[in-house]
C-alpha cells in the first residue's frame, strides 16, 4: 500500500506491505537510521519521534497509521547550516549521553516535554522521561540537560 | 614522563565536551545494524524452546522450500569445519587438574541445553522471508529435566557429558589451616549466607553482527557490535575457524553500550563469518530483545557463605568464604576469571585481614551463558565483604563507619593475604569525605523527619576496593589467561602537525575520541580538535586487547604514553638538527622545542613537516615521517576504591523502597576529564542501585524457562528511580602507570548494592529484620517485614 508522510519537511510516499512499521520505513526505506529500535515490547524509547508536534513510539505504529502525517527524526531536529537544536546543544554540554543509542529517542522525548512543560521541575523531568531507558548515564545528566534545553527553548 | 609531570599539562583535569557527540545527536552514528551491504541477506537462528533436550531430528525439507530462502545450517553442517567456542580462562582444581571444558558448538549438536540455544541457522533474501522459515523447520525434541539453581546443580540432570554432576571446577586460595586457627581462638565470629542475584546487562543496543566474504581478496569482514574486535579475531581464527588473521577484519563501529556483554566471541559471530563463504553473501543478523535476553551472557549468579573471626574489639582476625558460581549452560569466553581471579582476590577489600581463605564452586544449568558484567567479580567480593562488615559491626555494637575505619588499611604498598598488591590508596580520606558530602551528621533529623512522614529510615555504608586493567601478561599466563593483556597504541603524526592515534581500546559510550585526544594533545602542546582517535577496526589499528575491567586510560592510555615518548624522542632528534644543537639540549614544553640558555626554538609543526618534507634532515642518521607504536602490559593492577553512603526510606505499610539520598567518593588517581568520569559513575550507580532495589533475572526453577525475558519483565531502573547523586573525589594517583590513573568505569556498580542493602537492613533492624538479599522490591521488603512479625 502507498503511504504518505512529510518526514522532516519533505514530502514523502513510500510503498509497503499493509503490516510495516513506522520505524520499518524511517530505519529501511528512507535510510534515516538515527532512529533505533532497542527492544521489542515498546519498552526503551529509542525509536521515539515526532508525529505532528508530539513524540510517539514509531517501533509501535504502523506505517499505515500516520498515513498523511508530519513526521520528525533526529535528523531534522538541527538547523539546516547543521547548528544543533538547543535540546541537542543542552545534551552535549551536560554530558547527557555516553554511547548515543538512546539519545535520539531521548532528544525527541526531551522537545516533546518542554514543549508541553516549559518549566518541569527536576521530579517532573524524571516523571515525564519514564518511557525512555537508558543504560549508560544513569539519566542525572540527562535530567540536567532537559531542564538546561527547556530554558534554552524558551529563550529561543 | 611521569604521572606527576603529566597531571600538570594542559586540558589534564578539564570537562572537555565531547568530539563523538554531534553525530550521536543529530542521528549520524553509525551503529551496525545501521550498515545495510550490497546484496544482504539475512539470518535467524531458530533457538530451542527447552531449557534441556535431546534433539531427536531436525527437518528443513518444508523450509528450504519457503520464498526467499538461501540455505539453512544445522549443527551436523558445521561439524568438523570448525572448533567450538573456546573458554579464554583455564582454571585448575586444588589438585592440579583442570576444570572441566565441555563442547561449546556454534550450532547445537545432539542437544540443546538453554532456553535459546541456538538449533539451525536459516538465511534468506529478506529478514520476513527468514523468520518465515524458520518457523517451518521443525525440530523434534526430547525433554529432559533442567537444573537452574546452583544449589541444585549437583544433584540436576546432567548437562555435558564431560562434567559429572555439573561441575565444573572448585578453585581455592588461602591457607585454611592457618584461617581455622585464627578462628578457634576468635572472640567473635560473624557469619552470613547470602544471594548474589543474576543480572541481564542489556546494553541499549542488542547484538547485531554482518558476515561478509569475498571471492575476489578471500577476505571475511564481520561488522560486530563489540567491546574488543581484536580478541574477537584472534579467538575465531585461532580457535574456531582456523583462518589465517590476514584474511580476517573485524569491524566494531559505534557500538550502543557493552558492559562485558559485548566482550565475548558469541556462535552467532563465527556462524555468520563462516557461512559468509559458504552463500558467497553478505548476512545481517539483528539480535531481538527477547532474544538478547535469553542469549547475552549474564552476570553475577553466586550464592555464598562468610564468615568473619574477630579480636573483642573489631579486628578482623581471618575471613572464610565459600561461594557456589552459577556458569550457565557452557563456559563464556571469560566466565572461569569472574568468579576466581576477578572475585576471591578482591576479598581484603580496604581492610588489614591477616588471614583469609576461600574456596569456589562452579556449575553447569540449564540457563545462559554467565560471564563478566560490569565489574565482573569485584561486586560479588565487595557485596559479599561489605554485607559481612555492616553485620560485624551491628553485632559487635559498633558503628557501620567506626567498624570500617578500625580496621582499614593505612599504609601502602599493602600486601593482601589474597594475592593482590595495593600500590596506594587513601581509605580514610574517602570516608571523611564521604561522611561530609552526604552530611552524615544531619542523618539523626532526617531520619526524624522520615518517621514523622511514617517512613523507615536507614543509613548503609560500602567502602570498596576494585582491580582495574588486569595484568601483568606473564602472571595472567600462570594464572590460566589465554590471551594477553596488553595494550596497544599508535601516533600518526601528520606533515602538518595534526595527529591520528590508533588505539586498542574500543569506546561504547565511555568517550575515548575526546579523553585519549586529550591526552595527545596536551602532551604535544597541540589542540585538542588536532588530535582524532581511531577505534574498533582490526583493518585500522595495529593490534588491542579492548575495553573492560576499567582498563582503557590506564592500560590503552598508556600505550598511547609510550607512542608518545617515542614521538618525543624522536622529535628531539629532528629539533636538534634543525637548531645546530645536541639531542640532550633540547627540551620540549608546550609544543615548543627549544634549547636550554638560549633563545632558540622550533614548534612542533615544523618538525612534523621536516619528519616528512626531509631537506634538511639527518638522513644518515634518521629515518624520515613521524609515525611511533607501542605496546604497553603493566606491572601491576590499579586499585580504584571509595565509600559510597546510601540512605534509604522505606514504607513498613507496602514495604516501597525508595533511595532518598546516595554519596559517592571515589579515589580514581589522576583524572583526565571530570566530566566523563563523573558520567561513568552516574552510570555504575544507577546500574549498582539497580541490581539491588529491582533487576532480578528469573528462571523457573523447575522448567528452566526464563521468566524475566522482556522489558515487561525485567525491571529496568528508569529516571525516576533516583535521587540526584552527590559525588565527590579523593586522589592518590597510581604509582605504576604514565598518566596515575585508576580506572572508572566499574566503580558506581560495585560499590553501590551493599550500600543500599546495608541501608535497607538498618532501615527494617527495628522490626527485626536481619537479613535480606537483592533485590528489594516492594514485595520483597514487604514479605520480609512480615516474616520478622511472624
Amino acid at each position: 500500500m502507498q503511504v504518505h508522510l512529510t518526514v522532516n519537511g519533505k514530502d514523502t510516499t513510500v510503498d509497503v506491505p499493509p503490516h510495516t512499521l513506522l520505524v520499518q520505513v524511517l530505519r529501511e526505506q528512507l535510510k534515516l537510521t538515527g532512529t533505533h529500535v532497542g527492544c521489542d515490547t515498546a519498552q526503551c524509547g529509542a525509536c521515539t519521534v515526532m508525529k505532528d508536534g508530539r513524540s510517539i513510539k514509531s517501533c509501535n505504529v504502523l506505517a499505515a497509521q500516520v498515513h498523511g502525517s508530519a513526521i520528525t527524526t533526529i535528523e531534522g531536529i538541527a538547523a539546516a547550516d547543521g547548528t544543533m537544536h538547543p535540546m541537542q546543544a543542552a545534551f552535549k554540554d551536560c554530558h547527557g549521553l555516553q554511547c548515543g543509542f538512546c539519545t535520539p529517542g531521548m532528544v525527541i522525548s526531551a522537545i516533546d516535554l518542554c514543549t508541553n512543560y516549559p518549566k518541569a521541575s527536576e521530579s517532573e523531568v524524571r516523571a515525564q522521561l519514564e518511557g525512555n531507558l537508558c543504560r549508560c548515564t544513569g539519566y542525572q545528566n540527562i535530567v540536567k540537560a532537559v531542564q538546561q534545553g527547556a530554558a534554552a527553548m524558551a529563550a529561543a | 614522563m611521569g604521572a606527576s609531570d603529566f597531571s600538570k599539562l594542559p586540558h589534564i583535569g578539564e570537562s572537555l565536551r565531547r568530539k563523538e557527540d554531534y553525530r550521536f545527536l543529530t542521528g549520524a552514528g553509525n551503529y551496525t545494524d545501521d550498515i545495510t551491504m550490497e546484496a544482504q541477506s539475512y539470518a535467524i537462528f531458530v533457538r530451542s524452546p527447552h531449557a534441556h533436550a535431546n534433539i531427536k531430528s531436525i527437518d528443513i525439507s518444508a523450509a528450504e522450500k519457503m520464498p526467499g530462502v538461501v540455505k539453512i545450517f544445522i549443527g551436523k553442517d558445521l561439524e568438523g569445519k570448525m572448533g567450538g567456542l573456546p573458554c579464554g580462562w583455564l582454571i585448575n582444581n586444588p589438585d592440579g587438574s583442570p576444570m572441566k571444558e565441555p563442547p561449546h558448538p556454534v550450532l547445537a549438536l545432539g542437544k540443546a541445553r538453554h532456553v535459546g540455544d541456538q538449533v539451525a541457522m536459516v538465511i534468506a533474501d529478506s529478514l520476513e522471508q527468514a523468520k518465515n522459515a524458520a518457523e517451518a523447520v521443525e525440530v523434534d525434541y526430547d525433554v529432559l529435566p533442567a537444573v537452574v539453581d546452583v544449589r541444585d546443580a549437583a544433584k540436576g540432570a546432567q548437562l555435558h557429558d564431560a562434567a559429572p554432576n555439573n561441575h565444573c571446577f572448585k578453585w581455592a586460595l588461602g591457607d585454611k589451616g592457618q584461617v581455622d586457627a585464627a578462628f578457634a581462638a576468635a572472640a567473635h565470629v560473624t557469619k552470613l549466607d547470602l544471594i548474589n542475584n543474576r543480572l541481564v546487562p542489556n546494553a541499549m543496543e542488542p547484538r547485531v553482527a554482518i558476515g561478509n566474504y569475498s571471492r575476489a581478496t578471500e577476505e571475511y569482514v564481520l561488522y560486530v557490535s563489540n567491546q574488543n574486535p581484536h580478541v574477537e579475531r584472534l579467538l575465531m581464527t585461532a580457535f574456531v575457524l582456523g583462518l589465517p588473521e590476514h584474511k580476517v577484519r573485524v569491524i566494531a563501529p559505534d557500538v550502543g553500550g557493552g558492559f562485558g556483554s559485548k566482550i565475548y566471541l558469541y556462535a552467532e559471530d563465527v556462524a555468520l563469518t563462516w557461512a559468509a563463504k559458504q552463500v558467497n553473501r553478505s548476512i545481517k543478523w539483528t539480535c531481538e530483545r527477547s532474544e538478547s535476553f535469553l542469549t547475552d551472557a549474564h552476570g553475577r549468579d553466586h550464592v555464598s557463605h562468610a564468615e568473619m573471626a574477630m579480636d573483642k574489639d573489631g579486628k578482623f582476625l581471618a575471613m572464610r568464604v565459600h561461594t557456589d558460581a552459577n556458569l550457565g549452560a557452557y563456559l563464556s569466553t571469560f566466565s572461569t576469571a569472574v568468579p576466581t581471579i576477578l572475585y576471591a582476590t578482591l576479598l581484603a577489600g580496604q581492610y588489614t585481614c591477616p588471614q583469609i581463605y576461600v574456596e569456589v564452586d562452579t556449575w553447569f544449568t540449564n540457563t545462559a551463558p554467565v560471564d563478566a558484567y560490569r565489574g565482573a567479580g569485584r561486586p560479588e567480593a565487595t557485596y559479599l565483604l561489605e554485607r559481612l562488615v555492616s553485620r560485624c559491626g551491628w553485632e559487635l555494637g559498633l558503628a557501620q563507619d567506626e567498624i570500617r575505619k578500625r580496621n582499614f588499611i593505612n599504609s601502602w604498598p599493602y600486601q593482601t593475604p589474597v594475592a593482590l598488591q595495593y600500590d596506594i590508596g587513601d581509605y580514610r580520606a574517602c570516608m571523611d569525605k564521604a561522611q561530609i558530602l552526604g552530611d552524615t551528621a544531619g542523618y539523626a533529623a532526617r531520619k526524624a523527619a522520615s518517621a514523622s512522614k511514617g517512613l523507615l529510615r536507614g543509613i548503609g555504608y560500602s567502602s570498596y576496593i576494585e582491580a582495574c586493567g588486569i595484568a601483568p601478561s606473564n602472571i595472567a599466563g600462570a594464572l590460566g589467561a589465554r590471551a594477553g593483556l596488553f595494550e596497544c597504541g599508535e601516533i600518526r603524526v601528520h606533515p602538518t602537525g595534526s595527529v591520528t592515534v590508533f588505539t586498542g581500546s574500543h569506546s561504547h559510550g565511555q568517550g575515548h575520541e575526546t579523553t585519549f585526544a586529550q591526552v595527545v594533545a596536551a602532551r604535544l602542546g597541540i589542540a585538542v580538535d588536532a588530535v582524532d582517535v581511531v577505534h574498533g577496526d582490526t583493518g585500522r589499528v595495529p593490534f588491542g586487547m579492548g575495553t573492560y575491567g576499567s582498563r582503557s586510560i590506564s592500560v590503552g592510555g598508556a600505550a598511547i604514553m609510550k607512542a608518545l615518548d617515542k614521538i618525543e624522542t624522536k622529535a628531539k632528534k629532528i629539533a636538534a638538527h634543525l637548531m645546530e644543537s645536541s639531542d640532550a639540549d633540547v627540551e620540549f614544553a608546550n609544543g615548543e622545542f627549544t634549547i636550554k640558555g638560549t633563545d632558540k626554538k622550533v614548534s612542533f609543526g615544523q618538525v612534523a613537516l621536516t619528519a616528512y618534507v626531509p631537506h634538511n634532515y639527518p638522513l644518515d642518521k634518521l629515518e624520515p615521517g613521524l609515525n611511533e607504536t607501542a605496546f604497553y602490559d603493566p606491572t601491576n593492577f590499579t586499585f580504584p576504591a571509595g565509600t559510597y553512603i546510601c540512605e534509604v526510606e522505606v514504607d513498613p505499610a507496602t514495604g516501597v523502597t525508595r533511595v532518598d539520598k546516595f554519596t559517592a567518593v571515589d579515589d580514581f588517581g589522576t583524572i583526565i576529564n571530570p566530566m566523563i568520569v563523573e558520567g561513568q559513575v552516574h552510570g555504575g550507580l544507577v546500574q549498582g542501585i539497580g541490581q539491588a532495589l529491582m533487576e532480578n533475572c528469573v528462571y523457573d526453577r523447575e522448567t528452566g524457562q526464563l521468566l524475566t525475558g522482556s522489558f515487561m519483565d525485567y525491571t529496568m531502573p528508569r529516571a525516576d528511580d533516583f535521587p540526584e547523586f552527590k559525588i565527590g573525589n579523593v586522589c592518590t594517583p597510581c604509582t605504576h602507570n604514565p598518566l596515575g590513573t585508576k580506572g572508572c568505569g566499574e566503580a558506581g556498580a560495585i560499590g553501590s548494592p551493599p550500600a543500599v542493602i546495608n541501608a535497607v537492613l538498618d532501615a527494617l533492624h527495628g522490626l527485626g529484620v536481619k537479613d535480606f538479599d537483592m533485590p528489594a522490591t516492594s514485595h520483597r521488603v514487604w514479605e520480609a517485614i512480615q516474616a520478622a512479625k511472624a
